[in-house]
C-alpha cells in the first residue's frame, strides 16, 4: 500500500489538474472588473486573471507546509525521532518550491492587475515573508553542522507561531489599492470569490493537495533512504565487514 | 544527601544528525574510584562525559546516579558534579572571589568571605591576585582557579576532561595528586585524556573507547608503561 | 521565586561585566549613533519626507546595533565556554534563559537610549511628543528582540556560521516587530498624530512578547541542550 501511495497521489493530482485547467478555462467566467476605472483604461484581468487559481492553489499548502513543519518539530524536539525531522524537513523544500511559485504567479498577477511587478498587498506579503522564513530554514540545514536538525526544528517553531502576527500585520497596515473584484486583495489574505469561480479554485486546490502530499512523501523517503544507508555504512565499519 | 556514589551507564548512543557518536557503551562508575576514560579524537569520550554530565541528550540508552541506592535524577543531580575542563569555565572580567561567589549563589552553597577565601587558599592561588580580574592570570594560575570552581561545592561526581593540557609537569603531577586525594575521600573521578603520564599510577579503572564502542575495561592499578600498552592494542 | 532570583543573578552578573568593560554598550551606542547619521545623510533634505522616515531610521538602528550586541553578550560566554558552566548549574535552564534576555533587553535599550534622541535632535523630529508610548513601544520592541534573540543565540552559541546564521534566523521573525514599532512610532510622530493607531500597535507588541516568551520558556532546554 505504501509504494502506491506516491503513483496514487500524483495520478491523482494530476487528474485533478487536467479537469481544473478544463474548469478555469472553459467553465469559469471571466473575471470582469466591475470597476469602471480600470475598465476605462482597460486593465481589467480578464483571462490574466486565471492565473489566481494556480496562485491560490500553491499558496494555500505554502501555509499548510509551513504547519506541517512547525508540528513536526515539535514532535522532533519531544521524542528525538528522526522520522519527524525527515517530515519537518521534507515539508519545508516542498514550501520553498511553492513558495516560489507563489511569489513569481503573484508577481505576475500583480503586472497584470496593477501594473507593477510588485505590491506590498497583504497576501504577497505574507508570502515572502513565510518564504523567507523557510528559506532560513533549509540556510540552517546546510550550514548549521551537526546538531542543524535542532536548531531547525526550533527555527520552524517559530516560524509557525509568528504566521498570525504576520497574518495580522499584513490585514491592518497596507493601503488598499484597486483590485479586480474576483479575489480582492484588501479584503485581508482570503479573498471573495464569486460562485462561478468557486468550483474551478477549490478544485485545484484539492489537486495540489495531492501534488504537495505527493511530493512531501517522496521526499521524506528519499531523506529516509539516505540516513538508513548512513547507518548501514556505519555499522558495517564497526563490524570490520567494509573499511 | 549524601551524594552519587553510583553512575550505571546502560547501552548509552549518541547520534548527531546520522553521524553516530556513541553506540551502546555500558559502564559501571563507583565512588572512590579513578576512571580514566581514552581513546583517540572522535572516539566518543568528549559525548560520553557530556551525556554523564546531563549537558548533552543520549539518543539512546539510560545513565542512572545513585545515591545510597536511591536514584537521583534533576538539578540534584547537576548539585553534585563538579567539572574541570580545558576551558577555564570562569568568567574572564571577574576576579576570583567574584567568580567563585556567582557559583556559591547559584549552587546555595556557603558564600561567605571565609568560604571562598579558603577555598582560594586551598588550590594554591596567589592571594595578590584574588581581586584581579582573571583575565589577567597566568595559565597555571586559571587552572588553580578552574579547580577552586569545581572543587567549591564538594562535587561527589568529578568530571574532567582533559585537565593536564596546557600544565608543565609540576603542574600536572599537583593537579594528579589531588585528584587522587579526591578519590581517596570518596568521590567518583572520571577523567579524559591523552596524557598517559599524568594518570598512570593513579587511576585505578580504565576504559577505553574506539569509534564509539567501548573495546576495553578493567578495573586494577596501572603503571604509565602498562596503559601505553593497553592504549595502542585497543585504542586503534 | 527562587527562579527569577538565580535569572536575576545571571543578568547581573552580565551587567556588572558590562558596567566594567563598557563594550559592548560602547560599541553598539556608537554604531547606533552612526548610522543616525548615515540616514540623515541619505534622505534629501525636505523636512517632510525626512519625518516620514524617522520611525524607520529608529528601529533599524535598534535593529541592526541590538542584533551586534546580542551576538556580541553570547560571544562572551563562548571565551572560557561559561555557557557550560552556566547550564551546568543546579538553577533551572530556563533562569538562564531569562537571565540572557534580561540583560540582552537593558543592552538594546541603551542603543534606543541613545538614538532615539539623536534622530530627535538632528532631524528635528517630534519623536518625544508623546513619551508614554514611546517608551512603552521601544521597551516592548528591546524585550521582543531580547527574548527571541537569546534563543537562538543560546542555540547557536557552538555554530560555526553563527555570525551569519543568527541574522537569518532572527530577522524574518522579528518582522512583525518592527512593523509594530515603526507603525506605532510613525502614528505618534505624524503631522496629524493618530493615537488610536500607536496604542493598537502597543498592544500587537505586548501579545507579540507574550506569545513568544512562553514559547521561547517551553522550548528553550530543548533547543539548548545538544
Amino acid at each position: 500500500m505504501k509504494k502506491l501511495a506516491v503513483p496514487l497521489l500524483a495520478v491523482l493530482a494530476a487528474i485533478g489538474l487536467a479537469v481544473s485547467v478544463y474548469l478555469v478555462f472553459y467553465d469559469a467566467p471571466l473575471e470582469y472588473s466591475r470597476n469602471a476605472e480600470l475598465q476605462l483604461n482597460g486593465s481589467s484581468l480578464f483571462f490574466n486573471q486565471k492565473i489566481v487559481y494556480f496562485h491560490v492553489g500553491h499558496a494555500f499548502w505554502l501555509f499548510g507546509a509551513v504547519f506541517v513543519s512547525g508540528l513536526s518539530s515539535i514532535a522532533f524536539l519531544k521524542t528525538r525521532n528522526p522520522r519527524w525531522d525527515d517530515i519537518a524537513s521534507a515539508s519545508t523544500d516542498v514550501a520553498v518550491a511553492f513558495g516560489a511559485v507563489v511569489l513569481f504567479t503573484g508577481s505576475v498577477w500583480a503586472k497584470a492587475a496593477w501594473d507593477v511587478w510588485w505590491k506590498w498587498e497583504p497576501r504577497l506579503t505574507m508570502s515572502l515573508l513565510l518564504w523567507l522564513i523557510l528559506v532560513g530554514y533549509v540556510l540552517v540545514r546546510r550550514f548549521a553542522g551537526p546538531s542543524a536538525d535542532r536548531i531547525a526544528s526550533g527555527m520552524a517553531i517559530f516560524g509557525m507561531v509568528v504566521v498570525p502576527f504576520v497574518y495580522v500585520m499584513v490585514g491592518e497596515g497596507n493601503s488598499h489599492p484597486q483590485a479586480a473584484p474576483g479575489l480582492n486583495p484588501s479584503e485581508g489574505v482570503v479573498g471573495k470569490i464569486s460562485p462561478g469561480m468557486r468550483p474551478a479554485l477549490w478544485l485545484s486546490v484539492a489537486s495540489f493537495l495531492c501534488w504537495y502530499v505527493a511530493l512531501l512523501i517522496s521526499r521524506v523517503q528519499s531523506t529516509r533512504a539516505e540516513r538508513e544507508l548512513r547507518e548501514l555504512r556505519e555499522r558495517g565499519f564497526d563490524l570490520g565487514v567494509l573499511s | 544527601m549524601a551524594g552519587i556514589d553510583r553512575v550505571e551507564i546502560r547501552k548509552l548512543a549518541k547520534r548527531y544528525g546520522s553521524e553516530r557518536a556513541l553506540a551502546g557503551v555500558t559502564l559501571d562508575l563507583a565512588a572512590g574510584s579513578m576512571c580514566a576514560l581514552l581513546g583517540h579524537n572522535g572516539a566518543g569520550k568528549t559525548t560520553l562525559l557530556g551525556i554523564v554530565s546531563t549537558l548533552v541528550r543520549q539518543t539512546g540508552g539510560t545513565v542512572a546516579y545513585r545515591s545510597n541506592g536511591a536514584e537521583v535524577t534533576g538539578a540534584a543531580v547537576r548539585r553534585e558534579i563538579g567539572m574541570l575542563a580545558h576551558a577555564s569555565l570562569c568568567y574572564g572580567e571577574l576576579t576570583a572571589r567574584e567568580n567563585l561567589a556567582l557559583i556559591a549563589g547559584l549552587y546555595e552553597v556557603d558564600g561567605s568571605a571565609a568560604a571562598l577565601d579558603g577555598a582560594l587558599d586551598r588550590v594554591g592561588l596567589d592571594r595578590k591576585a584574588w581581586d584581579r580580574a582573571a583575565r589577567t592570570y597566568s595559565r597555571g594560575m586559571l587552572q588553580r582557579l578552574a579547580l577552586a570552581r569545581a572543587l567549591l561545592t564538594r562535587p561527589s561526581l568529578l568530571l574532567l576532561d582533559e585537565p593536564f593540557t596546557g600544565l608543565d609537569r609540576d603542574g600536572a603531577l599537583s593537579l594528579g595528586r589531588q585528584l587522587g586525594a579526591l578519590r581517596d575521600a570518596g568521590a567518583i573521578v572520571v577523567v579524559v585524556t591523552h596524557d598517559l603520564e599524568a594518570i598512570a599510577d593513579r587511576a585505578d579503572h580504565v576504559a577505553i573507547l574506539r569509534r564509539g564502542q567501548l573495546v576495553f575495561e578493567e578495573r586494577g592499578a596501572y603503571t604509565y608503561e602498562q596503559l601505553k600498552d593497553v592504549y595502542h592494542r585497543h585504542a586503534n | 521565586m527562587a527562579l527569577l532570583r538565580h535569572a536575576a543573578r545571571v543578568a547581573w552578573k552580565d551587567l556588572r561585566i558590562e558596567l566594567r568593560s563598557r563594550e559592548i554598550v560602547y560599541t553598539m551606542a556608537f554604531f547606533g549613533g552612526l548610522l543616525v547619521v548615515i540616514f540623515s545623510f541619505a534622505f534629501p533634505r525636505d523636512v517632510r519626507a525626512v519625518r516620514g522616515a524617522v520611525p524607520g531610521m529608529l528601529w533599524v538602528a535598534i535593529a541592526l546595533a541590538g542584533t551586534i550586541g546580542l551576538g556580541r553578550a553570547f560571544d562572551r560566554e563562548r571565551e572560557n565556554d561559561t555557557m557550560r558552566a552556566l547550564l551546568l548549574a543546579p538553577v533551572p535552564r530556563l533562569a538562564v534563559f531569562l537571565g540572557k534576555a534580561i540583560a540582552t533587553t537593558v543592552l538594546v535599550l541603551a542603543v534606543a537610549v541613545v538614538c532615539a534622541p539623536m534622530l530627535a535632535w538632528l532631524l528635528d523630529a517630534p519623536l518625544f511628543a508623546y513619551p508614554g508610548p514611546l517608551v512603552l513601544v521601544v521597551v516592548l520592541g528591546a524585550v521582543g528582540i531580547a527574548v527571541i534573540g537569546s534563543v537562538f543565540a543560546a542555540t547557536l552559541l557552538k555554530v560555526r556560521s553563527r555570525d551569519v546564521l543568527l541574522p537569518v534566523i532572527l530577522y524574518p521573525l522579528l518582522v512583525p516587530l518592527f512593523v509594530a514599532g515603526t507603525s506605532s512610532t510613525s502614528a505618534q510622530v505624524a503631522e496629524f498624530p493618530n493615537l488610536d493607531a500607536a496604542w493598537y500597535w502597543i498592544e500587537f507588541l505586548g501579545i507579540y512578547d507574550s506569545a513568544f516568551l512562553v514559547l521561547s520558556v517551553w522550548v528553550f532546554e530543548s533547543l539548548v541542550i545538544e
